[in-house]
């Protein structure tokens, strides 16, 4: 208790908000490196997710792909790519292992949304003489813009998680009081920066969950209230055989 | 009029679907493909809109090889109903009426007021203009369908099963206004349906389908009735199970008419006219 009181008047102390390590500083670093390998990672999986999901083919091995990727521990992929490339292009490397963890939540949002929509309306659309492109950006978008915010909020929470070891290359970030505090057992600010990057990612959590619900259309929140309710009426006779 | 010539298809998994058939779907007329599933009925009426590519023969729109017409513009001039009615979730019913006509480039005012005219002529209330589709039951949803179908005013209407999937008795009230709306709009319409009775109630010609959508016989309900080609005819037409037939009985002086199943089913109106 003694340490959680501790972390609490260190985060609440005057000095953390002045000065090169002050906290709106490193919350500015840290949600600028989320929100660029986040935009990356939509930049390059939405569009392959899209296809994916458009066209039906390609699933299996771009996930495969992208699953391993995903599978690289983040640090290990840190240290290796910046022995590499070197410490000048220490933000390159971060953004990159970021990126490698997010693109697989985003792609699997993007293509699951278009697969999301009922095979039925598409092939309306499609009858009605609507262009491949139409039916992409006039039906299968729209529907399946939900799943895809669901997907970005996903990559969103795991970069803001792993955007701390930003600062083990030294590029800041929330993780830098982490950091610098392990060597020194600082406990107080160990546990002060862990909340940080906890309340951080609440934050953009609950500003996905309101994007989510905003691009959410409202035939289909009607028919998602309406399906609940016709699940507590189920109790229905069955159809009669025609003759 | 359409004109099937020598069409087949067959699918990449092998099947036949449709086996060299040529067919005459005639204009201003309702056309009743029938038969059981996998008869290859649907995709015989795909083939109309090329949602489905032949994969031999060519088929025909008044002398004008479909394969030289773009499927997107052929598609937007030939009206598509299907099971479920395929409306667009997101989209209010007024606007899933308009599809086609802001596909082509009509401006939102003009299409609107062509929407309610149209919700006016599948008898629709206006009030259900700005709801969704998930909020009309299926039966109003089927309706939209096909007010979105007649929206470009196309002399070609294609139904896919369109009253499947409602019951009973709003699929007698859907026939019943389809009816209505083909005297008024006589249009070409190509309607594919697994149950006899619908076909018999629709069409003016009712195309019976084998099995590789082989034609089993063609003709009017009462020519089909009166000379079942073959069995298979008999069969699917129930006239094997005296379902078809009708017995007179004298009952205090009137003809009493009895159905198959030994029940009345009306009495005989004794007139010198010819019946209707």
């Amino acid at each position: 208790m003694n340490l959680f009181v501790d972390a609490l008047a260190w985060l609440f102390s005057l000095d953390r908000l002045i000065g090169g390590n002050s906290i709106p500083q490193r919350v500015l670093e840290h949600a600028g490196y989320t929100v660029l390998s986040l935009i990356v990672s939509a930049v390059i999986a939405i569009p392959v997710g899209f296809a994916i999901g458009h066209f039906r083919r390609g699933r299996e091995v771009t996930v495969a792909l992208s699953g391993a990727a995903r599978a690289l521990p983040s640090l290990g992929l840190l240290t290796v790519l910046a022995l590499m490339l070197g410490l000048g292009a220490a933000p390159a490397v971060a953004v990159i292992v970021f990126v490698v963890l997010g693109t697989p939540s985003v792609l699997a949002g993007a293509y699951s949304g278009i697969e999301s929509v009922d095979p039925a309306t598409v092939k309306a659309a499609r009858a009605m003489g609507m262009t491949e492109w139409q039916v992409l950006w006039k039906v299968e978008v729209p529907l399946g813009l939900p799943l895809l915010v669901g997907g970005l909020r996903s990559a969103a929470l795991q970069i803001v998680a792993t955007a701390t070891l930003a600062a083990y290359i030294g590029l800041g970030g929330l993780g830098s009081y982490i950091f610098t505090a392990i060597p020194l057992r600082q406990y107080d600010v160990m546990l002060g920066g862990a909340i940080l990057i906890m309340v951080l990612a609440i934050v953009i959590d609950a500003l996905f969950a309101g994007l989510g619900r905003l691009v959410t259309p409202r035939g289909v929140r009607h028919r998602r209230r309406e399906s609940e309710r016709s699940l507590a009426l189920s109790a229905r006779p069955a159809r009669g055989t025609t003759l | 009029m359409i004109e099937f010539r020598s069409v087949s298809k067959e699918f990449d998994d092998g099947t036949v679907a449709v086996d060299d058939i040529s067919l005459v779907i005639p204009a201003r007329r309702v056309t009743v493909l029938v038969g059981s599933s996998g008869s290859g009925k649907t995709t015989l009426l795909q083939m109309i809109n090329r949602m489905v590519e032949p994969t031999s023969g060519t088929i025909e729109i008044d002398g004008e090889n479909i394969a030289g017409i773009a499927p997107v513009p052929l598609r937007r001039r030939i009206g598509y109903v299907i099971q479920n009615s395929g409306l667009l979730p997101h989209r209010t019913i007024i606007d899933n009426v308009a599809t086609v006509l802001y596909l082509e480039g009509v401006r939102k005012p003009q299409a609107h007021e062509r929407a309610l005219e149209l919700l006016s002529t599948v008898g629709l209330d206006h009030a259900l203009a700005t709801r969704y589709p998930s909020q009309l039951s299926g039966g109003q949803q089927q309706r939209v369908g096909v007010a979105r179908a007649l929206a470009v005013n196309p002399n070609i209407l294609l139904m896919d099963e369109p009253f499947g999937a409602v019951d009973p008795i709003v699929r007698a009230e859907l026939q019943q206004e389809l009816l209505r709306l083909q005297r008024e709009l006589a249009k070409t319409i190509v309607f594919v349906t697994h149950d006899i009775d619908e076909a018999f109630l629709l069409g003016d010609n009712v195309v019976i389908l084998g099995e590789g959508a082989k034609i089993a016989q063609q003709g009017s309900p009462s020519e089909l009735l009166a000379n079942p080609a073959t069995e298979f005819v008999a069969s699917f037409i129930g006239a094997d199970r005296g379902r078809r037939e009708l017995t007179i009985r004298r009952v205090n002086g009137r003809s009493v008419v009895i159905d198959g199943t030994g029940r009345p089913a009306g009495v005989l109106a004794e007139t010198d006219g010819p019946a209707s």
